[in-house]
């Protein structure tokens, strides 16, 4: 537990849906380190692609008493990621050093196993490069010294216009994603496969107005 | 989850490439064996091991870099696979050459022996690929392995008793009757592993994948309108009937027809071929719906396009 693991929290109560974070993550990742993220038929009939982030839509409750939750789902980062010990190269891998879950392209085999065992879908097979890809939290920008300090983060996070999307080590206790995971009631996705999400939530909450 | 061909067509070819083998095997440490049917027998398991290989490398996007899926046998089963199959091979083609050099009967039964450990780990091997993920509620059971190694060796019988009535004509009657037993424990062997995965209540609902607590929550919108690597990858995409048939279809071939064949047929060449064949369409029906009826908690979160 001492060690760095980076991760994102997503504060459920402000993200408004505007899929800003998808784009934002797909115009930086379909260059750099991880790109190309392939695209089939784009502009055609059945159009399909890789992503590393997606907005979903849940509706919660019946109507009238309904809730729209808007939902970005990635990587979790798991600190007990199933989908590494399966992969049969090694080309799967968490990161000592900050707990990222990597793939590295050049000795994944396309098997798709590691899919398998991820319980939340967060790896898609690229449609032309043949291998797995996957959320990287942007490794190629947020330890980059040639960037501003400021610009040291996730694509998405610096797209979200509601601050929805927090980036840090929640490993260290006086990080922003600590102290929002403690105050807010950060919770984790599917607990009961155990695999220990690095990434968490933030629930919706009640707004209440004072007369 | 999306049967993918390559991965059905290696299973059920191996596994009666290893069912067969380990009947000849038996037979050869219990009785003297004629050379010409262990020839045959080695030379058709050695097949259909080939030509399952050659379909697993179908399933890689890489398949140029298979040769690095040996590494991780630490921790992946399907890296063991990887070592195990072709140690396999390799100990099934020595010991049918030392039936074609007519070795020494202890020489030949130890590469035999070897040959049959490496047999039953592959069968452990390409069980636990499956068992070994948990979440894949209806893999995760014992009965993946036992039925990977019931239904294997029960194709193998039957291919061994068609064999048989090539190479060795006093042995059908026996190998048939062997046959018709272990299809018939292959068959009720599987048809608790349907009842066990009829009774599964998944363990992951739309409230804990998204984690809201509430009875109703409904997918409005996955967040694209095309498919992708998700709505693809594990989705069989088939009409229930199809599914429905393929398990009919596949409880009827996999035991009771070749099992009347088997029993009651008369033990000529066409009739084992017969049985053999479809038992073995049973078998790919079987692989199919294995695949099929297995439901990956990740399609929680695909179950609305708009």
């Amino acid at each position: 537990m001492t060690t760095k693991q980076l991760a994102l929290v997503i504060d459920l109560n402000v993200c408004v849906g505007c899929h800003a974070c998808v784009t934002s993550c797909k115009e930086w990742n379909d260059g750099g380190s991880a790109g190309p993220l392939s695209d089939v038929n784009p502009y055609g009939k059945d159009p399909a692609g890789t992503f590393f982030n997606r907005v979903q839509t849940f509706e919660v409750g019946e109507f009238p008493a309904t809730e729209t939750v808007h939902f970005p789902k990635s990587c979790l980062h798991c600190e007990e990621p199933p989908c590494v010990p399966v992969c049969p190269t090694g080309a799967s891998y968490k990161r000592a050093e900050d707990g990222i879950v990597l793939v590295d392209y050049d000795k994944c085999i396309g098997c798709g196993y590691c899919a398998w065992a991820c319980p939340y879908g967060a790896r898609e097979l690229d449609p032309r490069e043949k291998v797995m890809k996957k959320c990287t939290l942007c490794v190629d920008r947020i330890y980059d010294e040639l960037l501003p300090p400021q610009d040291r983060q996730p694509a998405c996070v610096m797209a979200c216009p509601t601050n929805a999307r927090l980036f840090g080590d929640v490993h260290d206790p006086e990080s922003v994603v600590s102290k929002a995971i403690r105050e807010r009631g950060g919770y984790a996705l599917m607990p009961e496969w155990e695999t220990r999400p690095a990434n968490q939530y933030l629930p919706r909450r009640k707004n209440e107005f004072k007369e | 989850m999306r049967p993918a061909w390559s991965v059905i067509l290696l299973t059920t070819l191996a596994g009666a490439g290893q069912g067969l083998f380990l009947v000849v095997f038996l037979l050869d440490v219990s009785t003297a064996l004629p050379p010409g049917f262990a020839l045959v027998a080695c030379g058709v398991s050695l097949l259909l091991l080939v030509c399952g290989l050659a379909a697993s490398f179908f399933h890689l996007g890489r398949p140029e870099r298979a040769w690095r899926a040996a590494s991780q046998w630490r921790t992946s089963w399907l890296s063991r696979e990887v070592i195990v199959l072709p140690a396999f091979m390799g100990m099934v083609f020595l010991y049918g050459l030392l039936h074609f050099a007519q070795s020494e009967r202890q020489t030949t039964l130890i590469a035999g022996a070897a040959a049959a450990a490496l047999c039953l780990a592959l069968f452990v091997c390409t069980g636990m690929i499956y068992a070994c993920l948990k979440f894949l509620q209806e893999w995760n059971s014992p009965l993946t392995l036992v039925n990977f190694l019931l239904l294997g060796l029960a194709s193998g019988f039957t291919l061994s008793a068609l064999l048989a009535a090539l190479a060795w004509p006093q042995a059908v009657g026996a190998l048939a009757l062997g046959a018709f037993f272990i299809g018939a424990v292959a068959w009720l062997s599987r048809c608790a592993s349907l009842v066990r995965n009829a009774l599964l209540r998944p363990k992951s609902t739309a409230a804990t994948a998204i984690g809201i607590r509430h009875p109703r929550i409904v997918q409005k919108a996955q967040g694209f309108m095309g498919g992708s690597f998700n709505t693809r990858e594990f989705f069989h995409g088939r009409p229930d009937i199809v599914v429905r048939a393929t398990r009919w279809s596949f409880l009827l071939l996999v035991f009771p027809v070749p099992g009347w064949l088997l029993g009651w047929g008369g033990g000529s060449l066409a009739v084992l071929a017969a049985a053999f064949a479809l038992q073995f369409a049973g078998l790919l029906a079987e692989r199919w719906y294995f695949f099929a009826e297995a439901r990956h908690p990740q399609n929680i979160y695909y179950q609305s396009m708009a």
